[in-house]
C-alpha cells in the first residue's frame, strides 16, 4: 500500500448516490495513490472542501429514466458543476461518466451496447492525451489494460461535437481491438474544454492491485489529480 | 374469524391451493373450527413442500445424525437457520446458502433468475451478513434445443441485470447441458455474506412489547400464484368482485435498485444496533416471515394488515399475506429504538411501517379492517407442519443402467484420433469455456475478488489489513448421481472440496441445493435419500458440516425426472489471499506434476456423454482420504510457496485440464504419459482425487516430500514450455490458438444475437 504522506494535503470527495457499487473502490484507490477520500452524500449541497471529486460508477437510481439522469439533477450534482466550472478536477467513471453527460459537464451521451449484453472484460486502452488533470502521469499513447463492466457504454456524439473533441485534444481514451460496445470512434473517455472533467467508461479503480485487478494501470489516474492538485509536474 | 365459526360447513377450496384431505382435517383440528380464508391461506403455503420440507424432513434429519460436535466448532448457525454461519478467524463469520428459483426461471426466465439472486441476497442479509459475492449454478437442456436459446440467455440476463445492479461480484457457478433439464432448467443461487461474529442475528421475534417493522418495497398483487384462488370465496359477497381484477403472474418482478438501497439500510441499521431479530421476506411472504418469526420467539405476535403499505387497492387478507412482492424485510424492534429506526430508513427512502407488535400470548393474531382474520399458534404453521414418509424404493432399472458399462463404446486410439477427440471434447458444450455467460457479470465490484471464472473456486479477501479471504465452488455430476446417486453425491462434494482446495484454501463447511424428480415417485424418493446419506457420511469423514440447505422437488415433466442434481457449495478460508494458487499451468520452465490415480472409469464421463450419448455403469470411484491428504499438500504448497498454478481434473479428464491450464496461463507445455496407462485412458478418464500442478524447480524438492509424507501419488507428467503449442505424447502439437478458438467459440455461435 501506498505511504499516506500526501494524504493531509490532497483530499478528493467520492459521492454516493442510492445505487452506486463502486464508491468503496474509489475510495480504495483514492488512498493507494496516496491521497484522502472524503465520501460525499447525494443529499449534500457542499462538497466539504475537497480538493477533487470522483463521480463512480453503479446504477445511481436503478438507471430509471435513463442511466444517469436523476442523479445529474440531485443537490451534490448542483456543487459539482458549480466547483467544475471554478476548475476543480472531476472524475465520471462509468455511471460517473453517465451521469457528467447528463449535468452537461461533457458533451454526448451513453446508450446501450451494439451487442445489447452487458459487458465485462479486461479492456485495452490508448491514452490519447495527458493534458488532463487526470492523466497527467501517462506517457501519451500508452496502452494500458483496465476493467470495462456496464450495458450502457457505447459513447455517441453529434459530428460537430466530434470534430471539436478530436480537435481540441480531448478524447481521452480510445479502446483497442474489437469494439466491447460499438462506440463513435472507439472513444471511451473525454474531456471538458480545460481538461479538468475527465469521464471514461473503464474503471480504473479496479486496476490498483494486481491481486484483485487485470493490472495496476489505472492508479495513475488517481496519482496524476494529486499532482495536479498540488501543482506539482511529473517529470 | 366469527364468521369462521358460525359457519363451520362452508366448503373451502383447499385442494387448490395444495392441501390434502388429512392435512385439511388437522388445520380444523389445531383450530376447533374451520378456518378463515387467511388462516387457509397461511396454512397453505406454510405447509407446502417448498416452505415445509414436509417429504425431505426424515431424511434430512440424518444430517444432524451425522455431525460431530467437532465438526460443529465453527458452527454459528446451522440448518433451520436463515443460512449457516462459520467462523474464519480474526473475529469473522461467514455465511453462504444456495437456493434454488427453478420453477420460476422457466415460466418467465429473465424475472425468475433475477428474483432467484435477490431471495438468496436477503436470506443472508437476514444472518446480520452484508452480502458480498453471488454465483450461479445453471442447468437447461440441450444447447442446441431451441427451447434453451429462449431460457438461458435470458436466465443469464436476468442474473447479470438483478445482481450487476446490486453492486455484488458474481464470481463462480456451474454451467450444464442435459436432455432431462429442457423443460426443467435449474437455477441455483448462491450468495456469501461477511459479518463481526458478534454481530450475528438470527430470526426470532422475543421481548413483549417489541415492535414489528415492515420495511422495503410495497406489498402488490405479484407472485401470489395458488393463493389468488381465495378471493373467490373471500368476495364472493362483494360488489364488482374480483373476478374483474387484473390478474398478474405469479412470478414476481424484481427491483434490483430497491433491493441495493435495503441492503446498504438494513447495514446501518445493524451498525447502530437497532434491530432484535429479522427475516427477510421470500416465498410465502408475509405468512412465512410472521409465522416464522412468531415461532421461533417467546411470545406471541399481532399484526395489523391494515398498516401494510399496499400497491394495489382491495387486497383481501389472504393476498396481503401470501404475497411474494420482492425486496422487503420484517425485523423486530425495541420500541425506544423505533424512533431511530425509522429515522435509518427516511435516509435510505425505504418505506418502513409498524405492523404490530410482540405479544405475550402464545398466539400469532392477525387483524385487517377491524376484524380478526387469523388467531393460530405460530408453531403449527411454521415448525410443526406435516412430515411425511413418502415410500422409497430403488428403481427396478437402476440394474439395468449400472451393466450398461462405457468399456463397450468405440475408444480413438491413434495420435490422429486422439487429437482430434481432444479437439471435439473441448469445443464440446459441457466443457467449452463459459465466458458468454460470465462476460455478463460484473466480478470486479467491491474490489475484493481474487478469484473468479474460470477459477476451480472464486476466492474473495474479507480482511484488507490481515489478507484473510474465503473461497468458494459449487458442483454437481449429475451422470454420475444418476447411475449411483450415494457415489455420485459424495463425487459432488469432492470435486467442490478439490476446487476449493487447489486454490491454497482450507475447506471448512458445506451447503447444498438438493434439486430432484417428485417425491411421490418412490424411485426419486430413492435418489434423495441416497444422496444425503451420501452427502452426510462424505461430509462427516472429511470432518466438515452442512451448514444449510435447500430442497427443490418436482423438477419433472410428466413421468420424466430430471437426473438427481444435489448441487454441493464447499466454503473454504485462506489466511492470506495474496498466498492463492492461481488456476493454470505455470511459467515456463515449471513442471507439470499429476497427483493422484488414474484408472479407467468412464461411467458418466464426459466422453461417454459427448461422444456415444451413453449413460450407464459405475460412476469414479470415491476417496475422500485422498481429497484431504491433497487438499493438505495444497494447503501446505500454498503457504510455503512451492507450487505456481494448479488446476483441478474433472470432467473431460487430464486432456480438458490441460488445455483449460494453458489457455489460463497463456503458456504453451509439453507432456507424456504414463507408460503403464492406455492413452485414451490417461487423457479422458473422470477418476477423482486428481490435481494437475505447475511446480517451480524451487519447490520440487520439499513438494515431493510433501507428497509422500501424505501418501499422494505424484506423476511428472512434463514442462511448461516458451512456445505457444500444447504437445502431448505423440500427438502433432496443438497450438494455443486453435485451442482457444475450439475453446471458446461454442456459446457465442450457440447464443450471441
Amino acid at each position: 500500500m501506498s505511504a499516506d504522506q500526501t494524504s493531509a494535503a490532497c483530499r478528493i470527495g467520492v459521492i454516493t448516490f442510492p445505487g452506486t457499487l463502486d464508491d468503496v473502490d474509489a475510495a480504495r484507490a483514492v488512498r493507494h495513490a496516496g491521497a484522502q477520500p472524503v465520501s460525499l452524500w447525494h443529499a449534500d449541497d457542499d462538497l466539504h472542501g475537497v480538493d477533487a471529486v470522483v463521480v463512480p460508477g453503479g446504477f445511481s437510481y436503478g438507471d430509471y429514466l435513463r442511466a444517469g439522469a436523476i442523479a445529474a439533477r440531485q443537490p451534490v450534482l448542483r456543487a459539482v458543476v458549480d466547483a467544475a466550472r471554478r476548475g476543480t478536477p472531476v472524475l465520471g467513471i462509468c455511471n460517473g461518466f453517465q451521469i457528467l453527460c447528463e449535468a452537461g459537464l461533457l458533451p454526448g451521451a451513453l446508450v446501450r451496447n451494439a451487442g445489447l449484453h452487458f459487458v465485462c472484460r479486461d479492456q485495452r486502452l490508448r491514452v490519447e492525451t495527458n493534458a488532463t488533470a487526470w492523466t497527467g502521469r501517462y506517457a501519451a499513447g500508452a496502452e494500458i489494460v483496465v476493467p470495462l463492466k456496464s450495458i450502457e457504454g457505447r459513447y455517441v456524439a453529434d459530428s460537430s461535437t466530434l470534430a471539436a473533441l478530436e480537435g481540441q485534444g480531448r478524447v481521452v481514451l480510445r479502446y483497442l481491438g474489437t469494439s466491447p460496445n460499438g462506440a463513435v470512434r472507439d472513444i471511451s473517455g473525454i474531456a471538458s474544454a480545460d481538461g479538468r472533467v475527465v469521464g471514461l467508461m473503464p474503471h480504473p479503480e479496479h486496476a490498483i492491485d494486481s491481486l484483485t485487478g487485470p493490472s495496476t494501470d489505472g492508479l495513475d489516474f488517481f496519482r496524476s489529480v494529486i499532482d495536479a492538485v498540488l501543482g506539482s509536474v511529473p517529470v | 374469524m366469527q364468521h369462521a365459526a358460525a359457519t363451520p360447513d362452508q366448503p373451502q377450496p383447499y385442494r387448490e391451493l395444495g392441501l390434502a384431505d388429512d392435512e385439511y382435517g388437522r388445520i380444523r383440528e389445531i383450530l376447533g373450527r374451520r378456518p378463515t380464508a387467511a388462516e387457509l391461506a397461511m396454512y397453505s403455503v406454510m405447509w407446502s413442500e417448498h416452505c415445509s420440507y414436509k417429504s425431505s424432513k426424515v431424511h434430512l434429519a440424518y444430517f444432524g445424525k451425522t455431525t460431530t460436535e467437532a465438526m460443529r466448532a465453527r458452527m454459528l448457525a446451522g440448518i433451520g437457520d436463515n443460512a449457516g454461519v462459520i467462523e474464519v478467524g480474526d473475529g469473522w463469520a461467514v455465511t453462504f446458502k444456495i437456493e434454488s428459483h427453478n420453477h420460476p426461471s422457466y415460466v418467465e426466465p429473465y424475472q425468475g433468475a433475477a428474483t432467484g439472486v435477490g431471495g438468496i441476497v436477503r436470506d443472508i442479509m437476514a444472518m446480520g451478513a452484508r452480502p458480498v459475492a453471488v454465483a450461479d449454478s445453471l442447468r437447461f437442456g440441450p444447447a442446441d434445443a431451441a427451447d434453451t436459446a429462449r431460457v438461458l440467455p435470458a436466465v443469464v440476463a436476468g442474473i447479470g441485470g438483478y445482481g450487476n445492479c446490486l453492486g455484488l461480484p458474481n464470481i463462480g457457478g456451474e454451467l450444464v447441458f442435459d436432455p432431462t433439464y429442457a423443460g426443467n432448467p435449474l437455477v441455483n443461487a448462491l450468495c456469501i455474506g461477511v459479518m463481526r461474529v458478534a454481530d450475528l442475528h438470527l430470526a426470532h421475534a422475543s421481548g413483549a412489547g417489541n415492535k414489528i417493522i415492515l420495511f422495503g418495497a410495497r406489498t402488490g398483487l405479484d407472485g401470489i400464484g395458488g393463493v389468488s384462488v381465495l378471493a373467490s370465496e373471500s368476495f364472493s359477497a362483494s360488489s364488482g368482485g374480483p373476478t374483474s381484477r387484473k390478474k398478474l403472474p405469479s412470478v414476481q418482478v424484481g427491483d434490483p435498485f430497491t433491493e441495493k438501497v435495503l441492503i446498504e439500510c438494513c447495514l446501518e441499521l445493524f451498525d447502530g444496533g437497532l434491530v432484535t431479530g429479522i427475516q427477510d421476506l421470500g416465498g410465502a411472504g408475509l405468512a412465512c416471515a410472521t409465522s416464522e418469526l412468531a415461532s421461533a420467539g417467546d411470545g406471541g405476535m399481532h399484526v395489523d394488515l391494515d398498516a401494510v403499505p399496499l400497491r394495489a387497492q382491495g387486497m383481501t387478507p389472504a393476498e396481503i399475506l401470501c404475497s411474494e412482492s420482492q425486496e422487503r424485510m420484517c425485523a423486530v424492534v425495541r420500541p425506544s429504538d423505533v424512533d431511530a429506526f425509522l429515522v435509518v430508513c427516511a435516509k435510505w427512502d425505504v418505506i418502513a411501517t409498524v405492523i404490530g407488535e410482540v405479544t405475550d400470548g402464545d398466539r400469532l393474531v392477525i387483524t385487517c379492517g377491524g376484524q380478526t382474520v387469523l388467531d393460530v399458534p405460530p408453531r403449527t404453521v411454521a415448525h410443526e407442519g406435516p412430515i411425511y414418509h413418502r415410500p422409497v424404493r430403488r428403481p427396478s432399472t437402476q440394474d439395468a443402467v449400472e451393466s450398461s458399462t462405457p468399456d463397450v463404446l468405440a475408444r480413438p486410439s491413434t495420435p490422429e484420433d486422439l487429437r482430434a477427440t481432444v479437439l471435439r471434447m473441448v469445443a464440446s458444450p459441457g466443457l467449452c469455456s463459459r465466458a458468454w455467460v460470465t462476460d455478463q457479470y460484473d466480478r470486479y465490484v467491491r474490489g475484493a475478488t481474487v478469484l473468479a471464472q474460470p477459477s476451480d473456486a472464486g476466492m474473495l479477501r474479507i480482511d484488507e489489513t490481515s489478507q484473510r479471504g474465503v473461497a468458494v465452488a459449487t458442483d454437481c455430476n449429475s451422470r454420475y448421481c444418476a447411475l449411483d446417486p450415494y457415489t455420485g453425491t459424495q463425487l459432488a462434494l469432492a470435486e467442490a472440496y478439490r476446487n476449493v482446495a487447489v486454490t491454497g484454501a482450507t475447506p471448512l463447511a458445506v451447503t447444498n441445493c438438493l434439486n430432484f424428480g417428485a417425491p411421490t415417485d418412490p424411485g426419486v424418493m430413492w435418489q434423495f435419500e441416497q444422496a444425503v446419506r451420501g452427502l452426510a457420511d462424505g461430509c462427516a469423514q472429511l470432518g466438515i458440516p452442512v451448514t444449510g440447505g435447500n430442497v427443490s422437488f418436482y423438477n419433472q415433466t410428466a413421468d420424466t425426472a430430471i437426473l438427481p442434481t444435489p448441487v454441493i457449495g464447499v466454503l473454504g478460508v485462506i489466511d492470506d489471499v495474496r498466498r492463492r494458487i492461481p488456476t493454470g499451468v505455470g511459467a515456463a520452465g515449471d513442471e507439470i506434476w499429476l497427483l493422484g490415480d488414474t484408472r479407467d472409469e468412464f461411467g458418466g464421463s464426459q466422453w461417454a456423454h459427448e461422444v456415444h450419448g451413453h449413460l450407464g455403469g459405475r460412476p469414479p470411484a470415491v476417496d475422500l482420504a485422498r481429497e484431504q491428504a491433497i487438499g493438505a499438500v495444497l494447503a501446505a504448497a500454498s503457504r510455503d510457496g512451492l507450487v505456481s498454478a494448479a488446476h483441478d481434473l474433472s470432467d473431460g479428464g487430464l486432456a480438458q485440464a490441460l488445455v483449460e491450464a494453458c489457455l489460463s496461463s497463456g503458456a504453451g507445455a509439453r507432456v507424456t504419459l504414463p507408460a503403464h496407462l492406455d492413452p485414451f485412458v490417461a487423457l479422458f478418464s473422470e477418476s477423482s482425487a486428481r490435481v494437475l500442478l505447475g511446480v517451480p524447480s524451487s519447490g520440487a524438492g520439499c513438494l515431493a516430500q510433501l507428497c509422500t509424507d501424505h501418501g499422494v501419488p505424484v506423476t511428472r507428467l512434463g514442462e511448461v514450455r516458451p512456445g505457444p503449442e500444447l504437445q502431448i505424447a505423440e500427438m502433432a502439437p496443438l497450438t494455443l490458438s486453435d485451442l482457444r478458438t475450439a475453446w471458446e467459440a461454442t456459446l457465442p455461435t450457440l447464443f450471441a444475437p
